[in-house]
């Protein structure tokens, strides 16, 4: 029955040409339908307007940075190689900028889950003063009841009047486009759902088996019987970041404890600050079990959005493999954090235990994203 | 745009809410509440760390991380506990270097700290090491208004700690099995109940009293030793306060229970979590109903099923509030109404969650 459905998947993921057909005739190989709000049903025109909305630079003080800025398509969706994301004037943020490439299947935004959806993701860079930099959504209101083009496509697209759009429109076409951006059909996907025992190296099929055993990797980048998300959609101080501030975190944790910040005010506050940054998901809800946890990212397609983790600390994935290695410690030998997630312990990998493990990671990159995209010009 | 109104909304609700309680309140219970606010105070529990020695410097990592994870979110509470209560089995197997490792860590908290004796720290040496860290193995403190008594509820017959083993090591690890048939049921003992007569003698009926034992001064289940051989001579003592409440250990769950004016609650372990046991040896029990069964459903996850909590004292009354790692935070409260603990979400069945039946 699996072999089934993956092959029909499969056949499915031939006729597609693109990400835009892949989401109207059925999710790539490898990967569940992706969920569409009720409210928000894809149509091409959406989809066409949402492009052009997450391209469009005039949406910032400097007219300079646009969604794409930090979420470049020719670089999967990330803005690779940076650590933290430049927003206008130059300014970084704390954050490594996330991939859209299937953010359609988290059941929250951000790193820190501060947002439900991809619509009211959408919202909050604009405003952010490290991104976007406006001090509210109305020049963004402004260009789009004015701009023919925009007032033509918020008529066609949502049947209103051009003068009438809101940034319920605006953020409904920016996700309905991002659902657009699902790419499985990786070496993995073909090996594991199709049985195709050539699509793995022999390297990448012993890391495969250390990340399901001994790496313990799949307890939170989840593979399934017939898909795979490599995220488990939950929150895990797996000890980056927080354990350079250990000694700052009681008087952080007590400025989020003591003051109700509005989750806007949560938005500036980790973006502005590094170090509150490092609070993670407690910044948030405020509950002891998430200090300094963060997102499990996807791995799909990970071997092209160096650097990695929340904070683009660590440059390449067999460093990442070193931290777990560890035990939720960059640096061998260095303290360990006293919030670590009970999940994070020493692994006693060897070194080329963790070669195979990258090797395996390296094979879970779509094909429609292959070759590398990382140091290509942009050509948008 | 959600997330503008649910702000919006929150604000909205917040500002509705202050503006009700102080409109629909009437003035003598504000007076009232103001007048045992004064007396109401919260402190933090930690129990059943079980640091366990490997060779030279090397300790169980997991125990450790759960009894550094405790310490250190006590040290962030909001506003902070007025003391912490460590409630027994610091160590696993009683030796100085698990108890000095143990007791380097609980020396990290900021605050006024108190310790139970559990079977784990005392069937080595007798107690001897854990003396010499922490002080008295029973004694009594007040605090706004509350009696506290610290009992040694793990004791046993003399002639089974005294004669019966060849070993201090092999005493140890015999009272340290579950259903081992060379155990021994606990006991508080005569020497200290005389004692609690006394300490007791000098309180009042009408003040509340708060025993701390790592045993549970009842009877449960005798193959764990989750039982105390003289609770019903222990809780004769406790009978004539209008509060009275037992919070121990040892159980590794949640368990709350009432038995004529007594009110019993369980706190939870930071190192691994017991399952409930499958019999209870007394059918005549007064024993709730278990609400919702407790195993580590998440093998791959540590701290899963463990926890440490705090615990409000209203009135005299504890209401216990289960920090519970990756899962749903629990509180377990005196219901005046009923005149007994009550879990303030899962107590209504239809709000109970089914156990895991498969794996």
């Amino acid at each position: 029955m699996k072999n089934v459905l993956a092959v029909a998947f499969l056949i499915l993921g031939m006729l597609a040409t693109g990400p835009l057909a892949a989401a109207g005739d059925g999710p790539p190989l490898g990967l569940p339908p992706v969920p569409i709000p009720d409210d928000n049903p894809m149509t091409p025109e959406k989809i066409a307007l949402g492009d052009k909305l997450f391209h469009d630079t005039r949406f910032s003080t400097t007219g300079e940075v646009s969604c794409a800025t930090c979420h470049e398509k020719e670089k999967a969706f990330t803005d690779s190689p940076l650590k933290t994301s430049e927003g206008i004037d130059k300014l970084t943020g704390t954050r490594n900028a996330p991939t859209v490439l299937n953010a359609a299947y988290m059941t929250s935004q951000f790193w820190d889950g501060r947002s439900p959806s991809l619509e009211d993701q959408a919202l909050h860079p604009f405003t952010n003063p490290v991104e976007m930099g406006l001090k509210n959504h109305q020049p963004i209101l402004d260009i789009v009841r004015s701009d023919p083009e925009y007032v033509a496509a918020f008529e066609q697209v949502f049947g209103i009047e051009g003068r009438e759009a809101t940034m319920d429109e605006v953020t409904k076409a920016i996700a309905a486009f991002e659902r657009t951006q699902v790419y499985g059909n990786s070496p993995f996907d073909r090996y594991y759902y199709l049985n195709d025992t050539r699509a793995l190296t022999e390297q990448q099929v012993r890391g495969l088996d250390i990340f399901i055993n001994q790496g313990r990797c799949v307890s939170c980048h989840v593979i399934e019987q017939t898909q795979a998300l490599f995220t488990d959609n939950r929150f895990h101080n797996i000890g980056v970041g927080i354990n350079d501030i250990q000694g700052d975190i009681p008087e952080l944790a007590h400025a989020f404890l003591e003051a109700d910040y509005t989750l806007e005010e949560v938005d500036v506050q980790v973006l502005g600050d590094a170090r509150t940054s490092e609070l993670g998901r407690f910044a948030v809800v405020r509950a002891f079990n998430d200090i300094g946890a963060f997102k499990t990212p996807t791995l799909r397609n990970i071997d092209l959005t160096a650097p990695y983790m929340h904070d683009g600390s660590i440059a390449t994935l067999r460093e990442v493999v070193e931290h777990y290695n560890n035990g939720g410690v960059t640096n061998e030998g260095d303290p360990v954090n006293d919030f670590l997630g009970g999940g994070i312990r020493p692994l006693d990998l060897s070194e080329e235990q963790i070669d195979d493990l990258v090797a395996f990671m390296e094979a879970l990159t779509s094909d429609e994203l292959q070759p590398p995209a990382g140091n290509q010009e942009v050509t948008q | 745009m959600s997330s503008r109104s649910t702000i919006s909304r929150r604000r909205f609700l917040k500002a509705a809410g202050m503006a009700a309680g102080a409109g629909l309140l009437p003035v003598s219970s504000v007076r009232l509440s103001f007048a045992d606010e004064k007396k109401d105070f919260t402190f933090a529990y930690i129990s059943d760390a079980h640091i366990q020695h490997i060779r030279g410097t090397k300790f169980v990592r997991n125990w450790d991380r759960g009894l550094i994870r405790a310490v250190a979110e006590t040290n962030l509470m909001v506003p902070e506990p007025d003391f912490v209560m460590f409630g027994g089995d610091l160590a696993q197997l009683g030796t100085k270097p698990e108890l000095d490792h143990g007791a380097e860590m609980l020396s990290k908290l900021k605050h006024k700290t108190y310790c139970v004796m559990g079977e784990h720290d005392y069937y080595l040496d007798l107690g001897e090491h854990w003396s010499k860290l922490f002080g008295p193995q029973y004694y009594s403190f007040d605090h706004k208004g509350v009696h506290f008594v610290v009992l040694n509820s793990i004791l046993t017959f003399d002639e089974w700690t005294h004669e019966r083993w060849p070993s201090a090591e092999q005493r140890m690890l015999e009272m340290a099995g579950l259903d081992n048939p060379n155990g021994s049921p606990f006991m508080v003992g005569e020497k200290q109940r005389d004692w609690l007569k006394q300490d007791l003698a000098a309180v009042p009926t009408t003040t509340p009293v708060v025993v701390f034992s790592h045993s549970p001064i009842q009877k449960i289940y005798k193959g764990w030793n989750f039982w105390t051989e003289d609770a019903e001579e222990v809780q004769a003592l406790l009978k004539p306060y209008a509060s009275a409440t037992v919070l121990y250990g040892h159980v590794h769950q949640i368990q709350y229970s009432q038995i004529g004016n007594i009110a019993f609650q369980s706190v939870m372990a930071t190192a691994w979590p017991w399952p409930y046991p499958e019999s209870y040896a007394h059918a005549e029990m007064d024993w709730p109903v278990m609400t919702v069964p407790m195993n580590r459903a998440d093998p791959f996850f540590e701290r899963d099923a463990t926890g440490w909590q705090t615990v409000d004292l209203m009135k005299g009354r504890t209401g216990l509030n289960y920090t519970l790692y990756n899962n749903t935070a629990r509180t377990v409260k005196f219901c005046t109404k009923t005149g007994r603990p009550r879990d303030v979400s899962y107590q209504d069945e239809s709000a109970r969650i089914p156990p895991q039946m498969h794996y």
